[in-house]
């Protein structure tokens, strides 16, 4: 077991859990890496293992039925084999987490300068009165307007990108060096969307943290993501720089994933070209290549879609394509048949 | 031009606000504030707009499931305001509703083939091989197994249930569905299923769509006109090209221009509108034009005269004292335009 370099790794992360009808494998492999003042972003449907991954990170699995298995390094330390306690520590300070419906995650019966007060003073000691200027500080940087008065209002008090600002000031009130934002603004409108993913952006290079962005919306992860990793059935099925995910996409999911999608930048197609069938159960992954039962290809990989995993592979330059076709094939049907079908109208 | 199929005229819904013990009303939330707009048979309109803006509440009193409390709702030459529940159900037949959420609108306790059938048993409907039959063919028809009759909405998932409610939906060949979010509950790959779904029900079935969604690229695909609503009023109503191509409102502009768009070659190089601050509340909405607040081009007159929704094109009804891509508007239009905010600016009889 080496240490690594990078900021943040995984490798060979699994995530199980037993349940009455049988083992849940909602992450099954997972390996990544991510650098200070980076973007990753992670895109999958429900249940591929996005959200699960990251409270794995967090230690939030910790004392739950949940077997974990793998490695989590983080700067250097280790985190699967830590113990809760120290996580805790680590929590807050070293990395935080936005959630996705902040009426949800904020307490209803504390104000929202107290719930930053608190999480501030666990890991720093200070006195109530600094700690409640750093927290007006905080919710001024993340544009709250009159943070000295709206300190002392309760998260029902507040409207929903408002409340999604104050949740982003409490993840930041540590200074965090790594911050999860796990669908951070799903449950926005699209005008506070935009307002939202504009401060991610600038407090990201004020804090020169690493940020995970886990979404199912293509949009948002092409906005602010450096890499993009593409999960499937708790497995990861591409990973590659933005450009090489949009630009040159080589897993018949991800051009599912695009054609999927109506967009406002081309001229309108004609239909839309969904992926056939359902996202898969977690208990009863399909044999082979999860993907196999809807990949309109599944004819072209010799007859091995349903028998053997593929790999991780590296197809150029550290863009990793988890497909049984060879890779000029795949860029093949790309350039030929998948970019012209998405761009005709 | 023919007779619309539904026809919504100056339609408002004002929710009481009430307080104390005596309920005393102290004031209303204006959820629908004089909404009018014709909808005709094949076509499909969408309504865009963000949380809180009404989108809801106009499909809920299209299909009289809340009482509006002024205007009218025209259907197929018949006013349906205020018909007695007695009187409307039998037209409930031709106007049909798709609900967001596929799991809280499917009865959990029944099964599929009484979801589906329900609505000939509710409308005394007689099929000539039996119901079973004929909810059969229509399992068949959005895409599910006949054989799934008899099971329960929780052996299903998300993307199946809402075919499970759109069958029932199409049970008695509607002449007009009012879809609510018909895939915003729905993973993206689902989403583009159910998409093609309904353009292909609308082909093989002849039916006429009300959209209801905040996705504006969702809405873009599907629709043929676009209506824009903010803070319970239209405030942009176009054709789809029209309407995305140049929107001439600011709001729709700056709606259109939030949207994150996938395109990584051109990131940061797009010129974008950022709105400020949230919707206000429409418990008290802002006088005259209600998006004055976040308009980066009002004006005086924005805050003291509401700008009426006139076409300015053909086709194309905006709202707005000050629209955008003003070459596209036609010039008796733009000269009363010009007329209105000079008549607003120095009332008659002020000018010497």
């Amino acid at each position: 077991m080496s240490t690594p370099t990078s900021f943040l790794e995984l490798r060979d992360l699994r995530i199980h859990f037993p349940t009455d009808d049988g083992l849940v494998k909602s992450v099954d492999g997972l390996s990544y890496k991510l650098e200070r003042g980076k973007t990753l972003g992670i895109v999958g449907e429900s249940g591929s293992g996005k959200s699960v991954t990251s409270l794995g990170i967090l230690g939030l699995h910790k004392g739950t039925r949940a077997k974990i298995s793998g490695e989590i390094w983080l700067d250097g330390e280790e985190l699967v084999s830590a113990s809760a306690e120290h996580v805790r520590r680590l929590r807050g300070k070293k990395m935080a987490m936005i959630f996705q419906d902040p009426l949800s995650a904020m307490h209803p019966f504390y104000t929202v300068g107290q719930q930053i007060i608190e999480a501030y003073r666990i890991h720093h000691k200070v006195s109530k009165k600094v700690a409640r200027k750093h927290a007006i500080d905080m919710l001024g940087r993340v544009g709250i307007p009159q943070p000295e008065r709206r300190v002392d209002s309760y998260p029902h008090e507040f409207s929903g990108g408002m409340r999604q600002r104050a949740m982003i000031a409490m993840a930041l009130s540590c200074d965090p060096e790594l911050l999860i934002a796990d669908e951070p603004t799903t449950a926005l409108d699209v005008t506070v969307q935009a307002q939202i993913l504009d401060l991610m952006r600038d407090l990201q290079r004020d804090f020169n943290a690493a940020l995970i962005i886990i979404t199912h919306d293509l949009g948002v992860v092409a906005e602010l993501s450096d890499d993009i990793l593409v999960m499937y059935g708790g497995k990861c099925i591409e990973y590659g720089t933005a450009e090489d995910i949009f630009e040159r996409p080589e897993h018949p999911y991800t051009w599912g994933l695009l054609g999927s999608m109506p967009r406002l930048d081309r001229e309108p197609t004609e239909r839309l070209l969904p992926i056939k069938g359902n996202p898969p159960s977690l208990i009863n992954v399909p044999s082979g290549c999860a993907f196999h039962p809807r990949c309109a290809f599944e004819g072209r990989t010799g007859g091995k879609a349903d028998t053997e995993v593929p790999a991780l592979l590296e197809s150029s330059g550290g863009h990793l394509v988890r497909c049984h076709m060879p890779p000029e094939l795949r860029r093949d049907i790309w350039e030929n048949e998948i970019k012209p079908s998405l761009e005709s109208s | 031009m023919s007779e619309p199929l539904l026809s919504v005229q100056g339609l408002e819904k004002h929710f009481p606000v009430t307080k104390g013990l005596f309920k005393r009303q102290v004031g209303a939330v204006r959820a629908v504030d004089g909404v009018s707009f014709d909808v005709f048979k094949g076509e499909t309109i969408g309504l865009v707009g963000e949380s809180g803006c009404g989108k809801t509440t106009t499909g809920r009193l299209i299909t009289r499931l809340i009482e509006p409390t002024g205007g009218k709702v025209v259907f197929e030459g018949n006013d349906i305001t205020h018909m007695s529940q007695s009187r409307i159900r039998p037209l409930r037949r031709d106007m049909q509703l798709i609900f967001q959420d596929p799991y809280s609108s499917l009865n959990p306790r029944h099964t599929v083939g009484a979801i589906v059938g329900a609505p000939f048993r509710i409308q005394g409907v007689k099929t000539e091989q039996g119901i079973k039959k004929e909810v059969q063919d229509i399992l068949a028809l959005v895409g599910l197994n006949p054989e799934h009759y008899n099971r329960y909405p929780h052996e299903f998932s998300g993307g199946q249930r809402q075919r499970i409610g759109i069958a029932r939906t199409l049970a008695l060949k509607p002449k007009l569905i009012i879809a609510d979010e018909p895939v915003s509950a729905l993973d993206v790959s689902i989403q583009a299923q159910v998409v093609n779904l309904l353009e292909d029900l609308q082909n093989e079935l002849d039916l006429t769509y009300v959209v209801i969604a905040h996705d504006l690229s969702v809405v873009r695909h599907i629709s043929d006109r676009v209506a824009v609503m903010y803070l319970g009023k239209i405030v942009e109503l176009a054709d789809r090209k029209s309407l995305y191509d140049a929107p001439m409102h600011p709001y729709t502009n700056a709606l259109l221009s939030a949207v994150p768009i996938p395109d990584v070659k051109h990131r940061g190089d797009r010129e974008r509108i950022r709105l400020q601050g949230d919707v206000p509340s429409p418990l008290n909405p802002p006088p005259a034009c209600r998006f004055h607040t976040r308009c980066w081009k009002a004006q005086v007159v924005c805050k003291t005269e509401e700008p009426p929704l006139v076409e300015l094109a053909p086709g194309h009804q905006v709202a707005c004292h000050f629209p955008e891509n003003a070459d596209k508007i036609s010039a008796p239009a733009a000269a009363k335009v010009a007329r209105n905010v000079q008549d607003a600016q120095h009332p008659k009889g002020t000018i010497a």
